[in-house]
């Protein structure tokens, strides 16, 4: 079983489908419950707080927008984490990605350059394209030890 | 309730979302999303034909265009992006322009960092509230009865007393203790007016210490100074109808203001540093040996040209300060270069972010630096006006929009 880290670390979709191959998903979902789970923070919907555009100092530097940082604070540990990574290039909305395009920079470029396996793929546009797109991430997923 | 629809991008992951809440709660209003659909997302580059990767401002974008097509869901806007992302910046500026083209509602901008408190956001808030819930007391245009206002700056206490229409007395004095600042201040305009304090018959409070000065002179209004000096501004420049811009460079920070028939539209408050404050051309006087009632004088004797000058830090810009008169810079230059730099600032920082319509109205004691003026003149390539009393604005305001709440 191996930590596999989604991009864009918000699709629930390709979260599940990691999760069938029986390797686990490293999303923003699970952090965010995790925050919303712990008990004594009381800052919601996210329980975010200031504190944390601090923790994500050590992914971006003071000059970063606050924003990217505390993104990178949920993001960054899960990188740390990753063993594989599956990268979506061009998605839209649908898969879940509303959200900063600077950190969505950042990510891409921590991940490409942790040096751990990954595969990458356009989103698809028509069932042909989907069902060639499944069927990669699956053949990669099967591959990872 | 007051109902503020939040545009923005960044804010939750900021941790400053309960510090938006709580500021808004504080002021009798709630923070709002409009809701979307997917469609109204993918559409927001043909309606303001500018396409941006990040998905939270194509949102503020479709949330914009839903506001303006249903102005009912909300009562006023709130535009807040990270500080220091450019592509936020020009979408707040985007969305602001195309709000305040398509629809009367209030619109307040603001770029927060993770270190943004409710106590920062209160001022604006306020501002926004009393412009989405007073607009009937705020249109008023004439002052009647016998009231005085009172405004508790960060570095000078200014009272009026007004008598139908007309200003009988002043006060002036630098802030101290804030009550005992704001009795002399009164004191003084009472003693010039010749009425008697018993015989006023409703005060304005406004400034930074309007809630201490506000309870100890039991005011009928507290009222934070966007809204007040906006009606102070154009009823001194007699731009009560109409557009307008007024720019007060304070002590401690700076407002810019879209006014519409005497109303604030959309404003700025702040500045990044004391550098682009008053409290800059106050050091820049006292390191010139001259009064600071006399600075803006010399400074029309000289030219910003010759000195090199940022003031983006008040740090930086005593460095340049010393630097230019240590290699023998003319004081006239040098002081020409300070008001010139503290303009720039206001100029580039805070009026990119507001409608620019003349009539441009400076207001505050910064104003009758007459250099100041000049240089916002020189930016903007307009005439700026300097209406008189324009140090008494935030006051004059008070004792005007008290007048109006005697008769409610």
């Amino acid at each position: 079983m191996v930590k596999v880290i989604v991009y864009p670390p918000t699709s629930m979709i390709l979260a599940d489908l990691v999760d069938r191959m029986g390797h686990t998903p490293l999303v923003m979902a699970n952090e965010i419950r995790n925050k919303i789970d712990t008990p004594s923070l009381e800052s919601p919907p996210l329980n975010i707080t200031p504190e944390d555009p601090k923790k994500g100092l050590k992914y971006a530097a003071v000059d970063v927008p606050s924003g990217v940082r505390g993104r990178m604070s949920l993001i960054g540990p899960m990188i740390d984490e990753a063993e594989a990574a599956i990268i979506v290039e061009d998605n839209n909305c649908l898969v879940g990605c509303t959200g900063c395009a600077r950190t969505n920079e950042l990510t891409r470029l921590l991940i490409k350059i942790k040096g751990i396996p990954f595969i990458e793929l356009k989103y698809p546009r028509d069932d042909g394209e989907a069902r060639r797109f499944v069927h990669e991430i699956r053949t990669f997923l099967e591959g990872l030890k | 309730m007051i109902r503020i629809a939040q545009l923005s991008c960044g804010a939750e992951y900021s941790g400053i979302q309960r510090e938006l809440e709580r500021a808004a709660e504080i002021v009798g209003a709630k923070m709002i999303s409009p809701e979307v659909s997917l469609e109204d997302v993918m559409d927001v580059e043909k309606r303001f034909g500018v396409s941006v990767p990040s998905g939270d401002l194509n949102l503020i974008m479709a949330r914009a265009t839903r506001l303006v097509q249903n102005p009912e869901l909300a009562d006023a806007v709130f535009i807040a992006t990270c500080f220091r992302c450019a592509e936020g910046a020009i979408i707040r500026g985007e969305v602001r322009r195309y709000i305040h083209e398509h629809s009367r509602l209030p619109v307040l901008s603001y770029s927060f960092t993770e270190r943004t408190t409710a106590e920062t956001l209160l001022t604006r808030m306020e501002a926004l509230v009393t412009t989405a819930r007073m607009r009937g007391l705020l249109a008023r245009e004439r002052q009647t009865g016998l009231t005085a206002g009172i405004d508790s700056g960060s570095t000078t206490t200014k009272a009026v007393i007004m008598r139908d229409n007309q200003i009988i007395g002043t006060g002036w004095v630098p802030t101290t203790e804030v009550i005992k600042s704001a009795e002399e201040a009164f004191q003084q305009a009472l003693q010039e007016s010749g009425v008697k304090r018993e015989e006023i018959q409703g005060i304005g409070v406004t400034g930074y210490g309007r809630f201490l000065v506000g309870k100890h002179f039991d005011a009928k209004l507290v009222q934070e100074e966007i809204t007040v000096n906006s009606k102070g501004a154009v009823f001194l420049a007699n731009a009560q109808k109409g557009p307008a811009t007024v720019i007060d460079i304070g002590g401690m920070d700076n407002k810019a203001i879209s006014v519409q028939d005497g109303v604030p539209g959309s404003f700025t408050m702040g500045g990044i540093c004391a550098g682009a404050s008053g409290r800059f051309l106050e050091l820049t006087a006292r390191r010139l040996g001259v009064n600071i009632t006399d600075l803006g004088k010399l400074a029309l004797k000289g030219s910003y040209k010759n000195v090199p000058m940022n003031s983006y830090c008040i740090v930086f810009g005593t460095q340049s300060l010393v630097n230019s008169l240590s290699k023998g810079a003319r004081p006239e230059d040098v002081a020409m270069a300070a008001c010139h730099s503290v303009a720039e600032q206001v100029f580039e920082q805070q009026l990119q972010e507001v409608e620019v319509k003349q009539p441009v109205i400076m207001v505050g004691g910064t104003s009758l630096i007459e250099g100041l003026p000049r240089a916002m003149e020189d930016l903007l390539g307009i005439d700026v006006i300097v209406p008189n009393h324009a140090q008494y604005i935030g006051a004059v305001g008070a004792a005007l929009l008290v007048s109006g709440m005697l008769e409610v």
